[in-house]
């Protein structure tokens, strides 16, 4: 039975000097959190930092990324051409460098590294490369991201290492989407991309190889033999998937995860663990709320101002998210190198007050204010059955209310909202990662007023909507920059959009490994990000 | 038997009929959306084209009429056609999951039936002692206890308390390869979980027939002529006392594949009862359906077995007449 009992007892006995029946005894275990053994059979703590178990919240609904997986990068099975470092800068991946960009920011040319293999030991090829581009934008593909790939017209391969990207017009975030993961042609290519068993049954060049996946269960992974880079320290690792929170506390509780995506309440428990660290990542992930332009009153400016002034962000930080986040003053997050600088404001009843007195809209019966008739009064609507997004819904109507504006916050599933998001406000969440034009062009732009999930506010300014373009176009970092402050500065004066809080997402992890970093992450997290987006990377502590 | 079998294998051809039928009815009728669902939250920032596209791909404006006799005709040359939800064919679904929900399933009943006899029989030889007391109202408490909250408090007594049970999944979570040991170790708390939902009826049936029996004239006439307790128990008591049981086993059946659902989902547990859901919410008609099918054939095969158990036992049943 001893022998049986070990195999459940906690992982962190690994760390103990001795690994045999005296790992039984695991009450000892939680307690002694030693560093390397010092003693004879010392491998004790090297062996337990090769494997890692890690307990995220979601699955991929197919590791193909030609429907879509893997396309903000850090997927573990593919590489891009570029990939990106811990402060989000490109750098070359299956690329031997960063492209040539010529022709006013029209033509991107890639030159491949040599040497590269699949992980069945073909050699990757441009071939490779514009087979996987071309069947993403295939209209037959079932891929939801295409549309980010709109600027391409056209990629081909010149010779067997060059690729060269031709778009439709000067695109100059493009670098940023090529992240995108390369599929080998010699596999995917026999089979329909929509319902291949390469969905489910992945090749890449990577630096793992998925050796099973149970759906619904766990993915496991380990080191490929054929990696173009350096050896990871870690030799496999899995990927729990368990969806429910306090099961996965549970489980990591337990040893039976080295680490999980938590949320704040569930964090903060692992705090006194001297075994485990936590890691809490910045993200672009806001939480705001979404003011349609046709609303009688969500779309006049003087309202828009007043709810601007009048929300309490840092009251939404401390008491929602449990103090693992940012006010949000904007859509990016104040961290980010894009930021404007000084737009940031404080809470100002008194002058959301006087905005609304300036523009007509006078304190009318139970304290809500009313211009011609008209009741200071919309509906929110959030998704049911998210409690982080009820609470900023329910918060926001408190605030809007001490300002004389009735909000009225109703929870509905996607399948009620989606139809009422041309008049009704939303309590969003989105955030992209790259490029600021990713998340805010299709945020902002009237063009894509109501289309899909793209501008839900249907925000049109010609101003926002030149600087836009602007920004996009211009390979300057200068032009770029001051596009992208006007824009911001303009959210501020004509807010489509009440931004309330970045969210921070966090992390909790055996403290087994040295020098681990987290990314700024998207909306988007726990899979392809969290400490473990360079796992190929970790190195076993000293 | 035999024609009992065939007549009911018939019958079970418009039934399965009706049902798959009724399930893309309902499917059609709900509020869920395919694309949203096929797209997952990908599609909460998709532009309109995308949807549009993915709509069009993927069939989703066909009547559910004109689906369900596309999938009825393929499915009749063996063809069950493609999750989308999943993205795999669906027998890859069914062949790689159905092994483990019906493992975990017969594990539990047997653990089910076999420790409803022994207790329903115990507290029956003695009404009103301790025991019987004990016995049944333990059972009323289980009957009250929702499946997920008797499998929480397993895994928080189990595993976290003692740590002497894997909280869950198929295998240990670090290991990549299934094998039978670590299966054994990992079936012992949802399978005992869902044994213990399904256990407080099959005691309480088996306490009162079997108690009933034991007051009845045949039971005291034995026990007058001076025959022993045991030969008493087994040849009189449990013949005509077990009998109500034996129609609960066929009853039981879809009681057990609800039980399953929730089991399976908090022990990670990689059946099809996970599948399901995500079937009906996704608004997968092919994998909905083939589940269906499946369902519906596991029920009319539990009532079929409750009836042929019967004529085998009670002498007043005969089979040729059924």
């Amino acid at each position: 039975m001893t022998a049986r009992r070990t195999r459940w007892t906690r992982r962190t006995d690994r760390r103990l000097p001795i690994r045999s029946a005296a790992a039984a005894v695991a009450f000892a275990a939680g307690a002694t959190a030693c560093s390397a053994p010092s003693r004879g059979g010392g491998d004790g703590g090297a062996e337990a930092a090769e494997s890692v178990v890690i307990g995220v919240a979601s699955e991929p609904d197919t590791l193909s990324p030609l429907l879509g997986y893997g396309k903000d990068g850090n997927s573990k099975i593919f590489d891009g051409l570029l990939a990106r470092d811990s402060d989000l800068e490109l750098k070359p991946a299956l690329a031997a460098a960063l492209p040539k960009v010529t022709d006013d920011g029209r033509t991107y040319t890639y030159t491949l590294r040599e040497g590269v293999k699949f992980s069945d030991g073909e050699p990757l090829t441009a071939g490779d490369v514009v087979y996987t581009y071309r069947t993403v934008l295939d209209e037959k593909t079932n891929n939801t991201a295409r549309s980010e790939l709109d600027a391409v017209e056209d990629v081909r391969a010149s010779g067997d290492d060059t690729v060269v990207f031709t778009l439709k017009y000067p695109y100059a975030p493009f670098a940023a989407r090529t992240v995108l993961p390369i599929v080998p042609e010699h596999v995917a290519g026999k089979q329909d991309p929509n319902t291949g068993d390469f969905n489910t049954e992945p090749v890449g060049t990577g630096p793992y190889v998925l050796t099973n996946w149970s759906k619904g269960e766990k993915l496991g992974f380990r080191a490929n033999p054929h990696y173009w880079g350096d050896k990871p320290a870690v030799k496999s690792f899995t990927m729990a998937v368990i969806a429910d929170d306090n099961v996965r506390a549970t489980r990591l509780r337990s040893g039976d995860l080295d680490g999980a995506v938590l949320p704040p309440n569930l964090a903060a428990t692992f705090e006194k663990d001297d075994g485990r660290r936590t890691y809490r990542a910045r993200s672009y992930d806001f939480r705001a709320v979404t003011l349609p332009s046709a609303g009688q009153v969500t779309g006049d400016r003087a309202i828009r101002r007043a709810l601007d002034a009048a929300v309490d962000r840092q009251a939404m930080v401390d008491k929602i998210l449990d103090g693992a986040g940012r006010p949000a003053y904007g859509p990016l997050p104040v961290d980010d190198p894009w930021y404007e600088r000084g737009i940031e404001r404080p809470r100002d009843l008194a002058g959301a007050g006087r905005i609304l007195d300036e523009a007509g809209w006078k304190p009318g019966s139970g304290g809500i204010r009313a211009k011609d008739g008209q009741r200071a009064s919309f509906t929110l609507y959030y998704p049911s059955g998210d409690k982080v997004r009820q609470d900023h819904a329910l918060a926001y109507a408190s605030d809007a209310k001490k300002a004389g504006i009735e909000v009225k916050v109703e929870g509905a599933t996607w399948e009620v909202i989606e139809p009422r998001m041309k008049t009704d406000a939303v309590l969003a969440g989105l955030g992209s990662v790259g490029d600021p034009d990713f998340g805010l062009y299709t945020l902002l732009h009237s063009t894509l007023a109501g289309d899909g999930f793209n501008n839900m506010a249907h925000y049109a300014n010609p101003a926002v909507d030149e600087a836009l373009d602007a920004g996009r176009r211009s390979q300057d970092p200068k032009v770029r920059a001051a596009a992208y402050g006007e824009i911001q500065k303009a959210l501020v004066a004509d807010p489509g959009y009440t931004f309330l809080t970045h969210i921070d997402h966090l992390y909790v992890l055996a403290d087994r490994w040295d020098g681990l970093t987290t990314q700024l992450e998207p909306h988007e997290h726990g899979f392809a990000s969290g400490p473990w987006w360079n796992i190929e990377n970790w190195r076993p502590k000293k | 038997m035999a024609r009992l079998v065939g007549r009911r294998a018939l019958f079970a051809v418009p039934v399965v009929l009706v049902v798959t039928f009724g399930a893309f009815a309902i499917a059609a009728a709900s509020p869920f959306d395919p694309v949203r669902a096929y797209a997952g939250t990908a599609a909460l920032g998709a532009d309109q084209e995308t949807l549009d596209r993915l709509r069009e791909n993927l069939g989703v404006d066909e009547s559910f009429v004109a689906r369900w006799w596309h999938w009825l005709t393929s499915a009749l040359t063996g063809d069950l056609g493609h999750s989308s939800v999943l993205r795999q064919p669906v027998t890859q679904v069914i062949g790689e999951r159905l092994v483990w929900s019906a493992l975990l399933c017969a594990v539990a009943f047997a653990v089910a039936v076999g420790l409803g006899l022994l207790l329903g029989v115990l507290a029956a030889r003695r009404p009103g002692s301790v025991l019987d007391r004990a016995v049944t109202s333990l059972s009323y408490t289980l009957e009250a206890a929702p499946v997920f909250w008797i499998a929480l408090l397993a895994v928080w007594l189990f595993a976290l308390q003692w740590d002497v049970l894997p909280a869950g999944g198929l295998t240990d979570t670090a290991s990549q390869q299934v094998t039978p040991g670590q299966v054994a170790g990992h079936i012992v708390l949802p399978a005992g979980v869902l044994a213990v939902s399904q256990l407080p009826w099959f005691t309480l049936y088996v306490r009162q027939g079997v108690g009933d029996a034991l007051a009845e004239d045949p039971v005291r006439g034995a026990r007058a002529r001076g025959l022993a307790e045991g030969t008493v128990l087994v040849g009189h008591a449990l013949r005509s006392g077990l009998l109500p049981v034996l129609t609960l086993i066929g009853s039981r059946v879809p009681e057990l594949i609800t039980g399953a659902l929730l089991v399976e989902t908090v022990f990670s547990w990689p059946g099809i009862a996970a599948a399901t859901v995500e079937a009906a919410t996704a608004v997968d008609f092919p994998l909905l359906a083939a589940l269906t099918v499946l369902a519906t054939v596991a029920v009319l095969a539990g009532n079929l077995l409750a009836d042929l158990l019967y004529g085998l036992f009670d002498p007043r049943v005969k089979l040729s007449e059924m």
